[in-house]
């Protein structure tokens, strides 16, 4: 019987009673007295000398409280991306500053180069337009290939030419893995982009600031997926404001996907006008802005070659990849195709030899950042495009080329030519799963009566694997991070008896307040409904890093383990002291402290409410209260992987692509609530195969982004999906978290892409029409065109 | 958006009075209109909305068999009410947008507005139909003048839409995958007196007629037919989602299907 309540059940999310009643509470809904807004002016050019702005005529309108430029910040700092890259020759990456305004120089259409306080959002918005700026405009970086081979067009005049760093990795396999290239018996080349995403969270940007003269302390309200981290950006590094005299508030958030990570100008802004103007300063970006500001995801161009035995062994993987980083660098830009990406292209396989080389590249174009998956989902798209043609290069079956590399589970631990351990896994088991729950055996009947319809079907596979519950600070530390990666938990019991978590993850869709429940309630033996999850406040939670790279529940999900170890610890020494027993003696099973051996034993309760009437305790051995804090930093990455198929029909007449069916085994680990995995998968999958099918950020030659709005930017949407197969019975617990959980949160949108498009060019390939490679999205036109070359 | 105030007359002429003025602009479900206001690309002083005026609501059947439609009726009624009388018509209604947009989408304003992408163009277009203003009436043929642009004169309304009723007609359309308006769009239809076929999304010049599969299907309403003919990609549209080549191809499968569909 599936479970009801505590781990592996699958709890219904209760924050969904308030998400789906209209009544959370997102930084947009919150209304504060004296309340006033801020619109931001944004360049229409993607490069442009800033000659001047002349804000007088604004100045004078109706409402207006105040106007900014990037003058006024010229002397604070920059926000700062969170890793340094080593180029392969020792130089540090370049790391042109990031002003909270654009000073001088606007880089990209979208730049905030001033910002307009007034009463309502209309007065603000329509003094924007009567601001009086002067651009000189300059030459426009976009194409990376153009950035990169000619210098004498700039994205930054500050620069001397657009490439950020130059990366190997691992730069002393180099050789080894050139003289294998030089020998091999085979060697198949694929060049491909990874295509730029625009996050489109359902809930765009927002923030408020706020500002008490009396106290001088700041306030921030804001959609951050990492409070803490923002709090330490926008404190530290850009305002120089202490960090105890900022609280960030981060409610309810809709959605993020990696784009709200990230510390924005607009934080910054409205908490400078807040103290000019003495009142709370709004601003909640409309959908244009966030099209043309949020920071966008992928976007690579990617060199791969597989060097193989003519039996489809695994002999080199070699990558030259251009990254872009737009105009300015966002705060994990630099480690999202670096230390995210090239220590994932061993995939989950036994190649002996691999080298990744990747040039990061200044554009004219909105920065570029973590987005689901980030880096993985380029990592597993490249490999598992160039193993499917690699097989087809050598006639041989996708599908046992990649079981005959797979890592072996006699293998674990199992160190990549990439510097990951994998700690553990069973990649036949998931492989072996897929082909059973696909329903492979029976495609090729399948196909035919597609056929009989007139339509091609093609099977496509990737078998993947990530590293995720990001990361251990040391490893982490030594790759170029400039920050500590671990998470913190306190569990606070009160007198009677219910508990308040307070956790530095942050929910923002994902399910915390339910799950982190389960795993309280199942540790200690009380009822779900009698444990909150608190998050999303500095000044309530201890200093967390927030949640992105699927790693709220193995790392902060860890800290909190450990500190309900605390509080059982702590209530064995009150149930020794209430029974008169020894410490040692205490068990603690199903909420009940009990004397070892004997009948007598002590609730939960009991205990909590004791720690707080503390009428006769040992004060100078038992301190009063029942309220523990955990820090975690991890040992290692957590590894999930799995196997996805996709099955399509492409019809031959419009080159459309229907998916037929998706099925995916993966590998999380143990599993906390079975429903909440599938809706992360399901999701994780629909934008894979947005990005796959649909998804496709363009700008033109002069840095104008076409694609600024859903008439042109095509999001999935639910008709376009199909039912999905999800199964996680694989699992192999993760061997260094109490909980032996891996993540599951961006799985579904690293390991779809590659098997979508590896199915559609398998239905071409059957059909007779031999394709080697389209890339996403793969549109009608872009299919019907190849088709027809 | 900026400020801008709204009237809601109910008779045609205290509307058709109220656009005479300088700055005033008609307002129909305001699917297209108030978008553009949001975006600040459009600054009217005064909206006159045309949904509150009964003579411009609804479905009914001319004295010559024809399906009349009020300007003001929207995508959702005209698809309710018309799948007996015009079943392609309604076919075509039921696929515009999303439901929120045909609850408040009207006919006139789609008609007005002569996006190269719409629907209603087709329909109109491939049916011959009637335009009927608050001043005259206008022929299909001569009321559509390009992308965007029509026949009617500032502050002229539609009022209604005659479609006369084909023996046989189809709708397909080929959805362009983010906006999902037409990538192109084939209206066939099948009249006594020959078949015309209306094509939407492709060219730069708006909708449209095929005259060469016109003249094909009136000698031989099949599929077949066309299979010789080729649409021409000049002066089609190009951009991110379709080449001229595309679109041309897409016409031509749309028509073959639009026919077998309607056959
Ligand atoms: C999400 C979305 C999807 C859509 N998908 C499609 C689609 O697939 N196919 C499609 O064809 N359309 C589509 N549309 C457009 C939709 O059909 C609009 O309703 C239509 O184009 C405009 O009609 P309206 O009544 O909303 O006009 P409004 O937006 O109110 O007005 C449009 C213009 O017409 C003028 N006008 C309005 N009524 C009259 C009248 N009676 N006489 C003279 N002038 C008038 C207005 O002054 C304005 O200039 C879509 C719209 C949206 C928002």
């Amino acid at each position: 019987m599936p479970k009801d309540h505590g781990i592996g059940a699958s709890s219904k999310r209760r924050e969904d009673v308030r998400f789906l009643t209209g009544k959370g509470n997102y930084t947009a809904d919150i209304t504060l007295y004296g309340q006033t807004y801020a619109a931001f002016a944004r360049s229409n050019v993607a490069h442009a000398k800033i000659k001047s702005i002349d804000t007088s005529a604004a100045e004078a309108m109706p409402g207006v409280l105040a106007v900014f430029t990037g003058a006024d910040f010229a002397d604070v700092g920059g926000n700062p991306a969170g890793w340094l890259i080593q180029s392969r020759n020792g130089e540090t990456m370049k790391e042109p500053k990031r002003p909270v305004l654009a000073h001088g120089e606007v880089c990209h259409v979208g730049d905030a180069y001033a910002a307009v306080i007034a009463e309502t959002v209309a007065q603000a918005r329509n003094a924007v337009e009567a601001l009086v700026v002067d651009f000189e405009e300059l030459p426009a970086v976009v194409d990376m290939a153009d950035a990169v081979a000619d210098n004498s067009k700039r994205a930054r005049t500050e620069l001397t030419d657009n490439i950020c760093f130059d990366w190997g990795w691992i730069e002393d396999n180099r050789a080894a893995v050139d003289a294998a290239f030089a020998s091999a018996p085979h060697v198949t080349t694929l060049e491909l982009v990874n295509n730029r995403l625009v996050p489109n969270a359902m809930e765009p940007r927002a923030s408020i600031g706020v500002y008490d003269a009396s106290t001088e302390d700041y306030k921030l309200y804001t959609t951050s997926q990492n409070p803490h981290l923002t709090r330490l950006l926008v404190a530290a590094f850009v305002m120089g404001i202490p960090e105890h005299k900022l609280n960030v508030i981060a409610p309810d958030v809709g959605g993020g996907f990696g784009s709200k990570i990230y510390h924005y100008g607009e934080e910054a802004l409205v908490l400078a006008a807040a103290k000019r103007i003495g009142r709370p300063v709004k601003w909640v970006a409309d959908r244009t802005e966030s099209f043309l500001s949020d920071a966008h995801g992928r976007d690579h161009v990617t060199k791969i070659q597989l060097a193989c035995e003519k039996d489809g062994t695994f002999l080199a993987v070699r990558t030259e990849t251009l990254a872009n980083v737009g105009a300015y660098l966002s705060n994990f830009s630099t480690a999202t195709p670096t230390f995210l990406h090239g220590t994932l292209m061993a995939g989950p396989y036994k190649t002996p030899l691999v080298y990744v080389n990747v040039k990061a590249v200044f554009t004219n174009t909105a920065p570029v950042d973590a987005y689901r998956g980030a880096g993985r989902p380029e990592a597993t798209y490249s490999l598992e495009r160039v193993i499917d043609m690699a097989a087809r290069e050598l006639n041989l079956d996708p599908w046992e080329v990649r079981r005959k590399n797979l890592i072996t589970t006699d293998m674990f631990p199992y160190t990549t030519p990439v510097a990951l351990q994998y700690d553990t896994g069973n990649y036949q088991a998931t492989l072996d799963k897929l082909i059973e729950l696909s329903d492979k055996a029976g495609f090729e009947a399948r196909a035919a009566e597609s056929a009989k319809r007139g339509k091609m079907r093609g099977l496509g596979l990737s078998t993947w694997i990530e590293a995720c519950g990001i990361a251990p600070s040391a490893l982490v530390g030594a790759l170029g991070a400039r920050v500590g990666l671990f998470d913190a938990a306190t569990v606070r019991v009160n007198p009677t008896g219910n508990i308040s978590v307070m956790v530095g993850a942050h929910s923002h869709g994902q399910g915390h307040e339910t799950v982190f429940a389960q795993v309280v309630s199942s540790m200690l033996g009380i009822p779900e409904a009698n444990i909150d999850i608190v998050h999303g406040d500095t000044a309530k939670i201890p200093f967390g890093m927030g949640s992105y790279g699927s790693r709220s529940l193995a790392v902060c999900g860890t800290a909190m383990t450990k500190a309900v170890d605390k509080i059982i610890a702590k209530g064995k020494k009150i149930a020794a002291h209430m029974l008169e027993a020894s410490e040692g003696d205490i068990e603690f099973a199903d909420g009940k402290f009990s004397v070892a051996g004997t009948d007598k034993a002590k609730t939960f309760g009991e205990i909590a409410f004791s720690a707080y009437v503390p009428h006769n305790y040992p004060l100078e051995t038992l301190e009063p209260g029942l309220e523990e804090t955990a820090f975690y930093d991890p040992a290692n990455f957590t590894y999930p992987a799995g196997a996805y198929s996709c099955e399509v029909e492409v019809d031959p007449d419009t080159g459309k692509v229907e998916i037929m069916a998706f099925t995916c085994a993966d590998d999380f680990g143990n599993v906390m609530n079975p429903m909440i995995v599938n809706g992360q998968v399901h999701g994780g999958v629909a934008q894979g195969i947005g990005q796959a099918l649909l998804e496709n950020t363009s700008y033109d030659g002069n840095g104008q982004l076409v694609t600024a709005s859903y008439m042109d930017y095509a999001m999935p949407r639910a008709d376009d999906l199909p039912n999905y197969t999800v199964d996680h019975s694989c699992n192999t617990p993760c061997t260094h978290n109490p909980l032996g959980v891996k993540g599951c949160g961006e799985a579904g949108a690293i390991g779809s892409p590659p098997a979508v498009v590896n199915a559609v060019i398998d239905a071409l390939a059957r059909a007779g029409k031999p394709v080697k490679h389209i890339d996403m999205p793969l549109s009608p036109a872009r299919v019907w065109a190849a088709m027809n070359a | 958006m900026y400020a801008f105030e709204i009237e809601r007359p109910s008779t045609i002429g205290d509307a058709a009075s109220a656009l005479g003025h300088d700055g005033a602009q008609a307002l129909g479900g305001g699917q297209t209109l108030i978008p553009t206001l949001k975006q600040r690309l459009a600054a009217p002083e005064k909206l006159i909305s045309l949904t509150a005026i009964p003579e411009m609501q609804g479905v009914c059947i001319g004295d010559a068999g024809e399906v009349c439609i009020g300007g003001a009726t929207t995508h959702a009624t005209v698809a309710r009410e018309t799948a007996k009388s015009y079943p392609a018509l309604s076919g075509l209604a039921s696929h515009i947008g999303d439901p929120a947009v045909r609850n408040r989408g009207t006919i006139g304003g789609s008609l007005a507005n002569n996006d190269p992408s719409a629907c209603y163009p087709a329909a109109a277009l491939g049916s011959g139909a009637t335009i009927v203003t608050n001043t005259r009436k206008i022929a299909a043929d001569d009321y559509f003048q390009g992308m965007f642009t029509t026949a009617l004169e500032p502050g002229e309304i539609i009022t209604e839409v005659r479609f006369p009723v084909p023996q046989k007609a189809n709708y397909q359309k080929f959805v362009q995958p983010a906006s999902r308006f037409a990538l192109v769009g084939v209206f066939v239809a099948k009249y006594a007196d020959g078949v015309r076929v209306a094509v939407t999304g492709a060219s730069e010049d708006g909708v449209f007629r095929w005259d060469a599969a016109e003249a094909a299907l009136s000698r031989d309403f099949s599929a077949a037919a066309i299979e010789g003919l080729t649409a021409s990609a000049t002066n089609l549209i190009s951009d991110l989602h379709g080449t001229p080549a595309y679109r041309a191809h897409l016409i031509k499968v749309l028509t073959k299907r639009a026919v077998m569909a309607a056959a």
